[in-house]
């Protein structure tokens, strides 16, 4: 909304300087998003804040100071033709100082031999706006010559002094206007720009902000309700009013104002207007939108002879407006002349012979208002804020009628409207109104009154306030007020709906007495039982385990495609998940974020494709939801929580003092899953072989206690190519966070250890190629019973000497007793007992040498 | 005995001529070996007269005495020489670059969630998680916002083909599941997670964002309450001495409602271009809870009162780090996330 400063003091009495105005307003909920300073300088502290010379005449972006002593109201004595250009004319203006001085002007409002207009006339020297420039930029006013004339100054138009976008004439001021007045001291302006929140649509209009302005500031308001004068008859001859849906429509009221004239409307309310930022048109339509900035009530004015003659063509004399649901299917041209179809929610102003307007939305092309119009049917009526706000959206037509509307007009409004709009048709148009209002008001404004105490205040705000205080606030808004006991029971004034409980006085009551001055305390109340959360707790842990590891952290966009995910299935595309498996958006933004990701995989390798491009080694992790509808409650889907890691390049890309360019493959990010097991404590992890679509054959199932945590492996060639990665092992886990929890939880149990001296021990067996490693490990592990405390892999070897289908395993043994320093015939021992074993079970040899 | 005093002579200016270990060793041989000078010389004492015996034996072991030891002065000498270069040796260009262990980051935005639970954590906050994918029930009936509720168009949504299941466009519908799930205690939580608007993505606003959502619900808690817990929390996260400024505002599921500009973290409120030459710089919005969200929570409002706030972690660590353009954050560029140390 923005308010002209000099339009609200029509209402209030301001003595507070702007800037004091502004954080005023905004504090209590009017959030001054921006203020325009047309002309006049802005107040010290912005100038400061903007960091603004000072003699800085740029305002803000299209806006400048019109300097005092360069910039007057003037007046034109004499224009003739100039004598060396057809289309120029020479003025003489008069500015009331000095000698009167001569310019040079092609405006088309100005005619050779005028004389009298008042005028805006910049002086030489003056910054104005350069209005054929691209963008806002200034000019100084320079002395030079048009066809052997000089010009000693300019008669502005509105873009040049920054008022609207208007470049097609000079500025004719009103015939009262001072001659030599500063022109920043008669037309100067200051314009905020508040933004309007959802539960304060009584602030779009200009007596809204007034009367906030007065409840907030103190000041004294004076909107007082707007009278008429009406000679004509009365308006019931000329229509009647049958609201038949009045679930949709609560009132309608309706003036007639006859032999109106149309023309432009005066001065006074065409600017307005533009700082208002609307374009001026004609008189009526300038009122309809006027009352509805003043009051906040927008109007429809239509043509009544059209309406008549309608009425006349089914054989009545009388026009009746009925609003009513369009039928199904109904078909209605807007006054934009689009043909739309209706339905049965879209609410209809309809005569007898069908419809003439989608009610508080836009009129017909049929009835509407034009230059030949001479009685005008006023509409003014209240309707359903939830249904205009559909039906704005439905035929895409946002209006600041339709805005105002869909957050609620109240229906006390309605003659108002009617009064003030008539009678400006009337003043500026020329002609008479009919006397009284037609109206259908079936569902009269309900008013709630609602009950306070000092304790609720108390209570919810943490201020003690006495009722007389509570009772003073309450009046400042025009609240109604009735003491009862402890009670206070409070009336909001009749233009606000937004006041229905007990909360809402208290936002009141808090709002006028200043956030600023309630008091910071810290919470007293009970202290909640205490819990863990440790599912957050865990993945904290897992960030601080995984970084230690060398890995980035990721965060995606759950949002993804289906095609996505089908990538991760090659060989198999009968077993990707299904359109209909996933969540899906029913209004994508973008055709690659439809739907919810059933796989972490998916968003790390999306993740991949784009970074490869610019480094070739990357090692991510995300944690994160995944989301499974069949497995949810209900409709909602089961969103489960994962880890995925991903990781590909060189192992270590090295420097001067050397590296391993070997790309990381399976083990390396085994290694980092076993590290990570580790540190939470969960364990024994096995591994064993598995099969996942998207993987080669090197996958296998992680495994704690038995019990499958995830799986791991190199990502299938054709995997790669379907989300264009390079031609290198990209290896990936996705592993089920909510499976480690129990470990988690778990507390560390210290284990003895001994204070003897280990000794170690190396044997290397040749078993067949198909015994895992695993397994030998486990053997070698029972066998050497609770002495053995370390199993160490250290060669894998196959070829030379061992025979085909072989492979030779060196395993690096150490024992420690907790009791005793180990002889060499102990060792002995262990290890004839484990070679044995692996002997006998899985035809271990012991290579020799 | 001057045999032995030219011996001495010769002797002594062998042993400087020895260099190195090699040679020392060679010298030792010579002259203090099995079959060496030194041994020749006091074999020598056989073939002499027996009265001149004494003499030449005192004379030739206090030879032998002098020899030793200046033997082993000259080979301690020549390992401290030796290990002196040695060490000279191991010397290195400091300035060369170190062997590093690969590293990882904590995603700015994680570590942002971290310091936000680590402040409300210290005021007795738990941290409770809720869903991404929600009911329009939850998300905003029960949250005041009725169908077709004008309020509703502040919060534009992304709906999924399933009627009335959405995505939470705000984390505020777990402040009715924690309430659901800890009535009749009193609460005080954090919420934090993923939330989802139908807007279209720019520098300042994005499709996916995170929020944290703060909620005390008690028997005594007040607005004056919520102004003293998050002034606590901007000092902790901001830095001490901070300015809070509270303007009413207005959110559905809250009344009254605030929104909350902290002084400029760039300027100190001179006016800047971070703050647009306001001075502050909005940080979160608050309230205290509507009657009826403590109802659909299950808690009486004539008996218990609460208070809940929101933030943007994403705009936080714009502020904190002087990132000026959200779409880094879930871009995961990793020319970006490896910058937050």
């Amino acid at each position: 909304m923005r308010a002209p400063l000099s339009w609200l003091k029509d209402y209030v009495d301001i003595t507070l300087p702007v800037d004091e105005l502004e954080e005023k307003l905004t504090l209590a909920g009017l959030e001054v998003a921006n203020v325009e300073y047309i002309g006049v300088r802005p107040p010290e502290s912005v100038r400061r804040r903007k960091q603004m010379k000072a003699d800085e005449v740029i305002t803000g972006n299209g806006h400048i100071v019109w300097e005092r002593d360069k910039i007057f109201v003037g007046q034109i004595v004499e224009s003739r033709k100039h004598p060396n250009a057809d289309r120029l004319i020479l003025a003489t203006v008069d500015y009331g100082a000095g000698e009167p001085m001569t310019i040079i002007t092609g405006a088309p409002n100005l005619k050779p031999g005028d004389s009298g207009q008042k005028v805006a006339f910049a002086t030489l020297g003056s910054v104005l706006i350069d209005p054929y420039a691209d963008h806002f930029k200034t000019m100084r006013l320079k002395s030079g010559k048009i066809r052997g004339i000089r010009s000693e100054g300019m008669a502005c138009s509105e873009k040049e002094l920054g008022i609207s976008e208007e470049h097609e004439g000079i500025i004719i001021l009103p015939d009262d206007a001072p001659v030599g007045a500063p022109l920043a001291d008669y037309l100067g302006d200051v314009v905020f720009d508040i933004d309007i929140t959802p539960n304060m649509i009584r602030i779009a209009s200009i007596i809204g902000v007034a009367r906030e302005v007065a409840a907030i500031t103190g000041a004294a308001l004076h909107a007082p309700l707007p009278t008429w004068q009406t000679q004509a008859p009365p308006a019931s001859d000329y229509c009647d009013i049958e609201i038949v849906d009045d679930d949709l429509c609560y009132r309608f009221t309706a003036t007639i104002i006859r032999d109106v004239q149309v023309k432009p409307s005066p001065f006074w309310m065409q600017h307005r207007l533009k700082l208002l930022g609307q374009r001026p048109i004609s008189n009526l339509v300038d009122i309809t939108n006027y009352v509805m900035f003043e009051w906040g009530k927008p109007l429809h004015a239509f043509d009544y002879d059209r309406l008549r003659e309608r009425a006349r063509s089914i054989g009545k004399d009388k026009v009746k407006i009925i609003v009513r649901r369009a039928e199904e299917g109904e078909r209605f041209t807007t006054l934009d002349n689009v043909e739309r179809t209706l339905d049965h929610d879209v609410l209809m102003i309809c005569d007898e012979v069908g419809p003439v307007g989608i009610g508080g939305v836009m009129g017909g092309l049929e009835t509407e208002i034009s230059d030949t119009t001479t009685t005008v049917l006023l509409e003014s009526a209240s309707f359903n804020f939830i249904n205009i706000r559909q039906t704005s959206r439905k035929f895409k037509l946002p209006s600041e009628a339709a805005y105002r509307f869909s957050r609620g007009v109240p229906s006390e409004l309605d003659p108002i409207g009617n009064i003030r709009g008539a009678q400006l048709m009337a003043d500026l148009g020329g002609g008479d109104i009919a006397s009284g209002i037609v109206e259908d008001y079936p569902r009269p404004q309900t008013m709630v009154e609602v009950p306070v105490t000092a304790r609720d205040v108390e209570r919810w705000l943490g201020i003690a306030l006495s009722q007389d205080e509570i009772v003073a606030i309450l009046q400042r808004l025009e609240f109604e007020t009735r003491v009862e006991g402890e009670t206070i029971w409070a009336t909001a004034p009749w233009y606000r709906l937004d006041v229905n409980i007990t909360a809402d006085v208290l936002e009141e009551i808090a709002r006028i007495y200043g956030y600023d001055n309630i008091p910071i305390t810290m919470l007293s109340d009970e202290l909640p039982p205490q819990r863990h959360n440790w599912q957050l707790e865990l993945e904290e842990h897992l960030r601080d385990i995984l970084t230690g590891a060398g890995l980035q952290e990721t965060i995606n966009y759950t949002l993804t495609t289906v095609a996505n995910h089908a990538k991760l299935y090659p060989d198999q595309p009968e077993l990707a998940p299904t359109a209909d498996q996933f969540i899906t958006l029913a209004n994508p933004l973008s055709s690659e974020r439809v739907v919810m990701r059933r796989s972490l995989i998916v968003s790390a390798l999306e993740n991949l494709r784009r970074n490869l491009r610019y480094q070739d080694r990357l090692a991510t992790f995300e944690l994160g939801l995944i989301y499974i509808p069949e497995e949810g409650d209900g409709e909602l889907p089961a969103e489960q929580r994962r880890l995925s890691i991903a990781m590909t390049g060189p192992r270590d890309p090295g420097g001067w003092l050397g590296g391993d360019p070997e790309p990381m493959d399976f083990f390396d990010l085994k290694g980092v899953i076993e590290v990570m097991l580790e540190r939470l404590n969960a364990g024994p992890a096995t591994y064993e072989p598995a099969d996942m679509p998207y993987c080669g054959p090197r996958c296998a199932r992680v495994l704690v206690d038995g019990e499958a945590i995830g799986v791991f492996g190199e990502l299938h060639p054709r995997v790669r190519q379907a989300y264009d990665l390079p031609d290198r092992p990209v290896v990936v886990a996705d592993l089920d966070t909510d499976a480690l929890l129990p470990y988690f939880r778990q507390k560390t149990h210290l284990r003895p250890f001994s204070d003897f001296p280990p000794v170690k021990e190396d044997i290397a067996l040749i078993v067949d190629e198909d015994i895992p490693a695993g397994r030998v490990e486990a053997l070698i592990r029972q066998t050497g019973g609770p002495m053995l405390i370390d199993v160490r892999l250290f060669d894998l070897y196959r070829g030379k000497s061992i025979p085909i289908g072989k492979k030779s395993l060196a395993y690096s043994l150490t024992f420690q007793s907790p009791t005793k320093t180990l002889s060499d015939k102990d060792t002995a021992k262990f290890r004839r007992k484990i070679v044995g074993r692996l002997s006998r079970e899985i035809g271990a040899q012991l290579r020799e040498g | 005995m001057d045999d032995l005093n030219q011996l001495q002579e010769q002797i002594k200016l062998e042993l400087i001529a020895a260099r190195d270990p090699e040679a020392l060793e060679q010298w030792r041989i010579k002259y203090l070996g099995r079959k060496g000078l030194m041994n020749n010389l006091f074999r020598g004492l056989g073939s002499m007269l027996v009265e001149d015996r004494a003499a030449r034996g005192k004379a030739l072991n206090q030879f032998r005495q002098m020899v030793q030891e200046a033997f082993e002065e000259r080979q301690q000498a020549l390992k401290e020489a030796q290990l002196q270069a040695e060490l000279a040796a191991e010397g290195v260009d400091v300035t060369l670059p170190g062997r590093r262990p690969q590293l990882g980051h904590i995603h700015p935005i994680s570590r942002t969630l971290r310091d936000i639970y680590r402040v409300f954590s210290n005021m007795g906050f738990q941290i409770y998680t809720a869903r991404d994918v929600e009911t329009d029930e939850v998300n905003f009936q029960l949250l005041n916002f009725p169908k077709g509720h004008p309020a509703r168009e502040m919060q534009d949504t992304f709906h999924t083909t399933v009627p009335d299941i959405l995505l939470r466009t705000h984390t505020s519908p777990g402040q009715i599941r924690a309430m659901r799930d800890y009535h009749p205690e009193p609460i005080r939580v954090i919420l934090p997670g993923k939330c989802y608007r139908y807007e279209q993505v720019t520098a300042r606003s994005e499709m996916m964002f995170y929020q944290v959502e703060g909620l005390a619900v008690g028997r005594h808690i007040t607005f004056a309450d919520l102004k003293g817990t998050l002034v606590a929390f901007a000092n902790q996260l901001f830095g001490e001495g901070r300015k809070l400024r509270f303007r009413c505002s207005h959110f559905p599921f809250t009344e009254p409602s605030a929104e909350v500009d902290i002084d400029c973290i760039s300027c100190g409120g001179k006016g800047c271009r971070l703050c647009k030459y306001t001075g502050w710089l909005e940080i979160l919005g608050c309230g205290m809870v509507h009657p009826n969200v403590l109802r659909n929570g299950g808690y009486d409002p004539d008996i218990y009162s609460g208070y809940a706030f929101g933030m943007g972690p994403e705009r936080i660590a714009m502020l904190l780090h002087n990132v000026d353009d959200i779409r880094y954050f879930y871009a995961n560029d990793a020319r970006f996330l490896p910058q937050f140390a």
